[in-house]
């Protein structure tokens, strides 16, 4: 008794009864990579004396960074890459199929699993109840080998959530908030566990928004109970006998508590360069923006496109803007295309990219000029982060980012509906 | 068994140094060519520290070095430059695993007590860092044992290769 969620599920898989600040080794139920950090950690899986695949249908490779490849090398080491699956039998998902978490929640992640990538938004699967982490390649190629890894049993933060969101105010705003709230290292090594009465009304498409970016205040996971929502997305997606319930004990440990009420929330926007250099939209509006990207593991999903389309409908983007949408898998695209947000997206002026990470890691589909400014939905603004230290990056939820690609400039959301 | 001790030059960096600015998504393509990928280290936070950092030198930072993705490439070409130890008031999570695993130590101490240019040296037996400029003392936090094994093999690979499981 006593438990938190991560000290519940890290219990139960190593068989032992542990308390935040042990140290522990569990199994594993998916580890992953994607193409931008395999290679490497495939070299050092190599590297281990006899090292064979402890579960090759745990083992996954997900091709979403740089896909279609932009150039020779990275091509080279999708070949690579493919090449290893095919002699392992482990698991691999072709450009296009979608960004690995958002693959993650759809296929994988289920209430109490462990899942650890070679990519720091692991963290996302946190909104089905996982206890999901990123690492390195080092630490994912022993997973590979061994089918376990070790963890520091992480101290948690209660984030209580109550209240209704407002029209226009998203789990994006609530993560911003958060964030700027804590800190950019406001959490680090600690779990960040959600709950209170909101949490009921959130669908997992929110709960993965929230989740995907508990990183960004340097957690370790953020995760979600479980309850009828995340059992009827199971069922959807094919595995409804994978729904269990996972709660926290009542009287478990709590390191610090947060609470929000999220009907106070306003549109918020993350500046330039830190994620939590936060602030409402309303105190940077009319700042002239070049480009807009609507995607990622952040907000790439079928509701994130809703809420763009239903801003665009009939509309066009401002002559001086870019507007760049990627969902962020081929089911979300296909579903997209079905009830017509693609479409209005498209006739508004928006690029199509296909499902996958774009523009979000600078590496192509979107590189920024210099002293250029762009509002992304993604879940960074390093400096760099699209290609250009010269440029400047601010973060927003879908419906911020739609308005102010119809006025050119950052434009609150509630201000053009 | 003798003290461990690194010797070499500080060089500072602020708070909140990400992976993108110790080795930017934009050099993606060059992670199957390390030596390659490596001249651009730090690259988009002090554009000099490639051309003036010598083998045995310090980076020693604010709070949250690190922070950002779980690119293990960011730990992997601040070693090939030849820094010995990074010292910060605090390090990101993954970053933290990820220099560890490539058997490249981080020390959390007050690093104002550092300026630019000092020379250090470190005592990794002792957990004392001195400032030999200004002689300034400082002790950095424990290390979890795990980590500590896994540093004095020269990182997780060769740690695992040798037992063939983790001894915790």
């Amino acid at each position: 008794m006593r438990k938190t969620l991560s000290e519940k599920i890290l219990s139960e898989k190593s068989g032992t009864d542990v308390r935040a600040g042990d140290i522990v080794i569990a199994p594993i139920d998916l580890a992953f990579v994607q193409d931008t950090t395999g290679p490497l950690t495939i070299r050092q899986f190599k590297e281990v004396k006899h090292g064979r695949l402890a579960n090759p249908q745990r083992t996954a490779i997900f091709l979403d960074h740089a896909i279609p490849s932009p150039n020779r090398e990275l091509s080279n080491d999708h070949k690579f890459l493919r090449r290893f699956a095919d002699e392992t039998d482990c698991l691999i998902f072709e450009g296009g199929s979608g960004i690995c978490h958002q693959l993650v929640a759809e296929i994988f992640a289920n209430p109490g699993d462990i899942i650890v990538g070679a990519d720091s938004h692991t963290v996302t699967a946190g909104g089905l109840g996982a206890f999901a982490t990123g690492m390195g390649s080092s630490d994912i190629a022993i997973t590979f080998a061994l089918g376990k890894t070790w963890f520091r049993v992480p101290e948690t933060f209660k984030i209580s959530l109550s209240g209704r969101f407002q029209k226009w105010v998203d789990a994006k705003d609530l993560v911003l908030h958060l964030i700027g709230a804590l800190g950019a290292d406001g959490a680090t090594y600690k779990a960040l566990e959600f709950n209170g009465d909101t949490v009921a009304n959130m669908t997992i498409s929110q709960r993965l928004t929230v989740a995907n970016m508990a990183v960004e205040a340097g957690a370790k996971v953020g995760i979600f109970p479980s309850d009828n929502v995340t059992q009827r997305y199971l069922a959807a997606q094919g595995r409804g006998n994978k729904y269990r319930a996972l709660r926290p004990d009542a009287d478990a440990d709590y390191e610090r508590s947060v609470i929000v009420n999220v009907s106070e929330l306003e549109p918020m926007v993350a500046m330039p360069h830190t994620v939590d250099n936060v602030a409402p939209v309303n105190m940077v509006a009319g700042t002239k923006i070049y480009q807009v990207f609507i995607g990622t593991c952040t907000n790439g999903r079928l509701e994130d496109l809703a809420i763009a389309a239903a801003i665009l409908k009939r509309k066009k983007r401002h002559p001086s803007v870019r507007l760049i949408v990627a969902p962020a898998s081929q089911q979300i695209l296909t579903k997209a295309m079905r009830i017509g947000y693609i479409q209005v997206l498209a006739a508004a002026g928006a690029v199509i990219l296909p499902p996958g990470c774009a523009a979000c890691l600078g590496l192509h589909q979107g590189v920024l000029g210099d002293k250029e400014v762009c509002l992304s939905t993604a879940n960074r603004n390093f400096k760099g982060r699209m290609g250009n230290p010269e440029a400047s990056i601010y973060l927003a939820s879908p419906a911020t980012a739609a308005a102010s690609a119809l006025t050119g400039e950052i434009t609150d959301p509630r201000k053009v509906t | 068994m003798p003290d461990k001790i690194l010797k070499g030059k500080a060089f500072k960096f602020g708070d909140n140094i990400s992976t993108d600015h110790i080795i930017p998504g934009k050099y993606a393509h060059l992670r199957s060519d390390l030596p390659e990928l490596a001249k651009h280290v730090m690259e988009d936070a002090d554009s000099t520290f490639i051309k003036k950092v010598k083998p045995g030198d310090f980076i020693v930072a604010g709070r949250n070095f690190g922070l950002g993705s779980s690119r293990e490439h960011a730990a992997l070409v601040i070693k090939m430059a030849g820094v010995s130890a990074i010292l910060a008031k605090s390090i990101a999570r993954i970053f933290f695993r990820n220099a560890i695993n490539q058997g490249l130590p981080v020390l959390l101490c007050d690093t104002d007590k550092i300026d630019a240019g000092d020379k250090i040296e470190v005592n990794l037996t002792t957990g004392v860092v001195t400032d030999l400029t200004n002689g300034a003392k400082l002790t950095f936090g424990k290390i979890p044992k795990v980590m500590l094994d896994i540093l004095s093999q020269g990182g997780l690979v060769p740690y695992i290769t040798k037992h063939g499981d983790f001894e915790v």
